[in-house]
């Protein structure tokens, strides 16, 4: 009765809250999805359950008179830097469930960041550096096939040759595949909003768009996954682009299941299954076993849309991302889309997040090398995924030759995500990750709309700003131009993958 | 539509509303003498006007209707509640004797009873102050501050 099993003794995280400034307002109670926090009547007190807590922060953010501090267990286990806390917390869970442990976001293990070790140029005397706030500053990017060569009209000034249709981005940001489903409407409605509002775009995920969306056809990228989720031809249409997703960064090679319950009426009708089913999408497209497979699924979609929209191919960044991008390539996509293994998702099983793939900045390096040794980087657009946290990130991943780059976690932390991990109980306090009427609502999608579009504006600033300082005015310039990136702590090897040399070269 | 007063309410957004209690946090801060959260609870004993009232999924902040025929200003002894000619429903203090007839009349639960003061307190649209605390505390823009709809 009184014995607590390990995985609920041992919890990690602890909510401390100060007697003298609780005025006992009960919000972090209303607050708190996970019932780590109560009130108790006979003590006219509020009182914790700190085995149930996330620390996502919920109560703290929201205790009006700052008495909540939610901190890391002071009772630690021994220290042992082979059997971490983690490594014996996982033990403790899969010998009482004999499940696999889920999780969700992105991989957290500590593998090199190669963007913090990439640096960027600047001019000095030589060349003049450029003010963007006195100058124009182009950040203009499309996404699409580009023709082989132009061919010019006698007149000299017409193009003869016809350009296929492309994406126009003010902006080389794009929001992330995240599925309605996994996330609620609300944010979907906020991304569609800011994407909308500042000339890029959003992507669906797989789980179909719902229809009160559909009014932002022109800016939003629907994606065709293995589940074919909602998929029909008014979906097809209903976009600017389409993309099929093969792979995700977080889950290589593996599918996806939103549980049942999770599945009411909005989402059972946009995916178009009864509600209350478990929506899965198999871990493989059932039609797609090889590149040809690929290529008619690619011109299926076109031959559907009548070749009006871009079609687009999602990968995750594995081993032998190079030779596959050459085949999507070859198999007609118009943007392939490669996600690095930082790439978060609503739930993987944890050893494939922190384990499987490969970091994006390599991968992007990789490909953009192999598409142009093969000629064919004209062809295909690229847009660089996972792990993507500020501007920088983005500007270093465009000069290692991607196009555009897309954001997802990004999006969820400018709605209030904390990175609590829990994002699979689909119990998030802060009404992202979560369909539960309750706590969806706590996404005001205005309010969602407005902070995705800061966003956006300070990280065009910011690449303005960068730009300038090395002299360029155009983001085109600095697209695969790696004589602008110089690597610091690297290795032979790692600057030969990454195409860069190392600082004081 | 055409019998509106041309008075300002504090209108509850039900949809967006996420029970934070920031309204009644905000409201009593602001009607106390310390102007500060935890001594307004704590030492001045006061009690918040608004009351956000949860059941499941549904949430939202009820505060004074400012009800055109108020049932409390007809159910007071006193003539301590009275409609001023904006038709703002106001409380006197001084006059007010602690019967709680308005406690009971209210149909929204609004008037509350402070039982260390004997006398009762309902919201005043922040009287003094250029906008009610409650709708400026509010972070998800749950409470709107408007003419009568």
């Amino acid at each position: 009765m009184l014995f607590k099993k390990p995985q609920v003794a041992f919890y990690p995280f602890t909510v401390i809250r100060d007697p003298d400034r609780c005025v006992k307002c009960k919000s972090c109670v209303d607050q708190c999805s996970f019932e780590a926090t109560y009130y108790d009547e006979d003590y006219d007190k509020i009182m914790n359950k700190n085995e149930n807590c996330v620390n996502c922060k919920r109560c703290e953010a929201f205790c009006p008179t700052d008495a909540i501090k939610v901190v890391p267990n002071p009772s630690t286990f021994h220290p042992d830097a082979n059997w971490t806390p983690e490594a014996i917390r996982d033990i403790h869970v899969q010998m009482l469930t004999g499940a696999i442990i889920l999780t969700s976001t992105g991989n957290d293990k500590p593998y090199k960041n190669y963007f913090d070790h990439l640096l960027l140029d600047a001019c000095q005397v030589t060349n003049p550096s450029i003010d963007p706030l006195r100058e124009p500053m182009e950040l203009k990017t499309f996404l699409g096939r580009k023709p082989d060569r132009l061919e010019i009209d006698e007149d000299c000034v017409s193009i003869k040759t016809t350009i296929g249709k492309q994406l126009e981005l003010e902006i080389p940001v794009l929001f992330s595949a995240m599925s309605y489903g996994s996330i609620n409407l609300n944010l979907h409605k906020a991304m569609a909003m800011a994407a909308e509002e500042n000339g890029t775009y959003w992507n669906t995920g797989e789980g179909g768009l719902h229809k009160s969306l559909k009014k932002f056809k022109d800016c939003t990228i629907v994606q065709v996954a293995s589940g074919r989720f909602g998929v029909d031809i008014e979906y097809l249409e209903t976009s600017a682009a389409i993309e099929i997703k093969i792979g995700q960064g977080a889950k290589p090679g593996i599918g996806g299941h939103l549980p049942g319950e999770k599945v009411n009426e909005g989402i059972a009708e946009t995916r178009m299954i009864p509600v209350g089913s478990d929506a899965i999408s198999p871990a493989p497209h059932h039609d797609i076993y090889s590149i040809e497979d690929l290529r008619q699924l690619i011109y299926a979609l076109k031959e559907a849309t009548n070749y009006e929209k871009p079609v687009s191919v999602k990968i995750a960044a594995v081993h032998n991302v190079a030779a596959i991008a050459s085949g999507i390539a070859h198999a007609g996509a118009d943007i392939i889309a490669i996600d690095g293994f930082r790439g978060g998702t609503g739930a993987t099983p944890k050893s494939l997040r922190d384990y499987v793939g490969i970091p994006i900045e390599l991968a992007i390096a990789a490909v953009d090398e192999r598409l142009r040794k093969e000629g064919l980087r004209n062809n295909v657009s690229l847009i660089a995924a996972g792990g993507f946290r500020n501007p920088v990130d983005v500007l270093k991943a465009i000069a290692l030759g991607a196009d555009a780059v897309y954001i997802g976690t990004v999006a969820l932390l400018a709605a209030g995500c904390t990175q609590c991990q829990q994002c699979h109980t689909g119990r998030c306090a802060w009404g992202i990750t979560t369909n539960d009427p309750k706590l969806a609502k706590r996404l005001n999608p205005e309010i969602v709309a407005e902070n995705l579009s800061n966003i956006l504006r300070a990280w065009k600033h910011d690449i303005k700003e960068m730009l300038g300082a090395m002299g360029i005015n155009a983001i085109e310039s600095i697209k695969g131009n790696r004589l602008r990136l110089r690597s610091i702590g690297l290795t032979e090897q790692e600057n030969k993958i990454l195409g860069v040399l190392p600082a004081g070269m | 539509m055409g019998n509106k007063r041309n008075v300002y309410k504090i209108y509850p957004i039900e949809e967006n509303c996420m029970s934070c209690r920031y309204c009644e946090v905000a409201c009593t801060m602001v009607h106390s003498q310390s102007q500060d959260p935890v001594k307004a609870y704590k030492l001045e004993n006061l009690i918040p006007r608004p009351k956000v009232e949860v059941e499941g999924a549904v949430s939202l902040s009820v505060t004074c209707r400012h009800c055109k025929h108020p049932f409390c200003v007809d159910a007071c002894v006193s003539g301590a509640l009275y409609q001023d000619e904006n038709g703002t429903v106001h409380l006197n203090e001084a006059k007010c004797v602690g019967c709680w007839s308005c406690v009971l009349m209210c149909p929204f639960g609004c008037v509350h009873p402070n039982l260390n003061k004997r006398y009762t307190f309902k919201c005043d649209l922040c009287e003094g102050r250029d906008f009610p605390a409650c709708v400026e505390a509010c972070p998800n823009r749950a409470l709107v501050y408007d003419k009568e709809r």
